[in-house]
């Protein structure tokens, strides 16, 4: 059984519900219900409708459990009656999950955990795995999200950057556990272009498809680290290169620039280059200007004055990062690239073993501390 | 079984044999020791032995309470501070004898010139919930 084409169907039947009337809660229980009944039939007794087949299924079990809860008897009248099916009006429901799930009231664990269960059909266990905290809490977590939205009304438009927002998120964690959450991130926001037609959902899709084609190359079979200019560029996947291209390239056309779509340009222009030496650097640097011109984020002037070390030197380089606060992270470890770069092996090696100590995650404080313990050996030869 | 702690310090344990920083170390024997470390935990997992493990950064902040309505009070990192853990990994075996053998296996990590640290490990027991049977 195809457990991918059983997801993609979990918003479609969890927006009949709600059109139906279900509380948002109790048809997103329903629905998981459902998905769990299908596992265990599908493979001996497959449908011939699955969406039809979920949609009967989560209503019985949406009703059992109106009826079962003494509380609800009055609604029970109410929503008796299976109303006939009308044209389904499936994408407008899945965007209006999509916006639900990233509602602004939600806190961004909480969006993140929600989209994953109510849109991408995870399961509480997958999820809490996923981001390895206990399945309790993981449930604790996704049932006060539930009451959080549950007086949003489900027909209100919302914003598409929060929920570009949680799916970035969701495709930055990487993985554990059973669901590779990049991939995951990928077929969500795939489907949520597919919903809506709009440069920025494009290009976050880009953007993850040609961050993604990099990740057999980022890491070396010990699990160390391996930076963009050192990493074996025949493993990169060109088939996602080429689509993150075309998106990309469809999206620019439309002349709606934003942050998005100008990282996934930046992550095209390292894609293009053949080998890290023939990487567009003065290009890469003009996507860097237009970046901080939409964000104004600290984290992309950094980013750009590595790029301009690049395309003017590394003096132009440590220039730009002289006018950036030093608190910021990855600061000390951009320094010691460009010292190193500029031949003061001595101040890079100390600057380095100084990142180590400041970075957020044992891959990197070991691939920091090897790059200083590289130098250190160079200069006691 | 039995549930133990393995301290591991930045600080504060006892100095160990092969003490050399890690930046003085050559980047093979950094990889060897990462390999080694990685391998201890899953062979952990495999016997059923390993309950969790986690690494600090070594950078934190003291924080209290400082009053209704007020704004908790934050201090440090301290730069003197003695004693510093780096990590820790929860181990459940069958006696103190099989804590004590595996906590001197994860000391035993190659450092620089591809020898043994001979680390200090910190080791201490979890309180139990009390027993059933008492008598």
């Amino acid at each position: 059984m195809d457990e991918l084409l059983l997801r993609s169907l979990t918003p479609g039947v969890l927006g009949v519900l709600v059109r139906r009337g279900a509380d948002f809660a109790a048809a997103e229980d329903a629905v998981q219900d459902a998905l769990v009944e299908a596992v265990r039939v599908w493979p001996d007794d497959p449908p011939r409708d699955p969406k039809g087949w979920l949609v009967t299924v989560a209503w019985r079990r949406f009703l059992d459990a109106s009826r079962a809860d003494a509380a609800r008897r009055r609604r029970e009248d109410v929503v008796d009656e299976e109303p006939a099916p009308g044209p389904a009006p499936a994408v407008d429901d899945t965007l209006q999950l999509y916006f639900l799930c990233a509602h602004p009231s939600l806190t961004a664990s909480s969006a993140v955990a929600l989209t994953l269960r109510a849109v991408g059909g995870l399961t509480t266990r997958q999820i809490a795995q996923a981001y390895l905290v206990p399945e309790a809490t993981m449930a604790q977590r996704i049932s006060r999200a539930k009451r959080t939205v549950s007086g949003v009304r489900f027909d209100q438009p919302g914003d598409v950057a929060t929920v570009l927002r949680v799916l970035y998120l969701v495709f930055n964690e990487g993985y554990s556990g059973d669901v590779d959450l990049a991939v995951e991130a990928i077929r969500l926001t795939r489907q949520l272009a597919a919903a809506i037609d709009h440069p920025e959902v494009a290009g976050l899709l880009a953007l993850m498809l040609l961050h993604h084609a990099r990740r057999a190359a980022r890491t070396a079979p010990d699990g160390s680290l391996v930076p963009l200019a050192r990493q074996d560029r025949g493993r990169w996947d060109t088939r996602a290169i080429a689509e993150g291209v075309e998106i990309l390239q469809a999206a620019l056309a439309r002349d709606r620039l934003g942050e998005f779509q100008a990282q996934a340009a930046i992550a095209a222009l390292h894609a293009d280059a053949p080998t890290a030496e023939e990487t567009d650097w003065v290009q890469i640097v003009e996507w860097y200007d237009e970046l901080a011109r939409l964000t104004d984020s600290p984290v992309v002037r950094l980013n750009r004055a590595v790029a301009v070390g690049e395309a003017d030197g590394p003096r132009a380089g440590l220039a730009a990062l002289a006018a950036l606060d030093d608190s910021l992270p990855r600061h000390t470890a951009v320094a010691a690239y460009l010292h190193e770069r500029d031949g003061d092996l001595e101040k890079a090696a100390k600057l380095y073993a100084e990142a180590a100590g400041q970075a957020s995650n044992l891959a990197e404080v070991a691939h920091l501390t090897r790059q200083a313990a590289r130098l250190n050996a160079l200069r006691s030869r | 079984m039995a549930k133990y702690l393995l301290l591991k310090h930045y600080r504060g344990a006892p100095k160990a044999v092969n003490d050399v920083p890690m930046d003085q170390w050559t980047p093979q024997e950094i990889t060897d020791h990462v390999r080694y470390m990685g391998d201890f935990a899953a062979r952990l997992e495999k016997t059923g032995e390993y309950v969790d493990g986690q690494a600090l950064a070594p950078e934190g902040t003291f924080v209290r309470y400082d009053g209704e309505g007020r704004p908790p009070v934050t201090d440090g990192p301290f730069a003197e501070t003695k004693d510093l853990i780096a990590g820790w990994m929860v181990i459940d075996v069958d006696s103190y004898e099989r804590a004590v053998e595996l906590a001197g296996e994860l000391s035993a990590a190659p450092g620089a010139g591809g020898k043994p640290i001979h680390e200090w490990l910190e080791l201490r027991p979890f309180y139990t919930e009390p027993p059933t049977i008492t008598e």
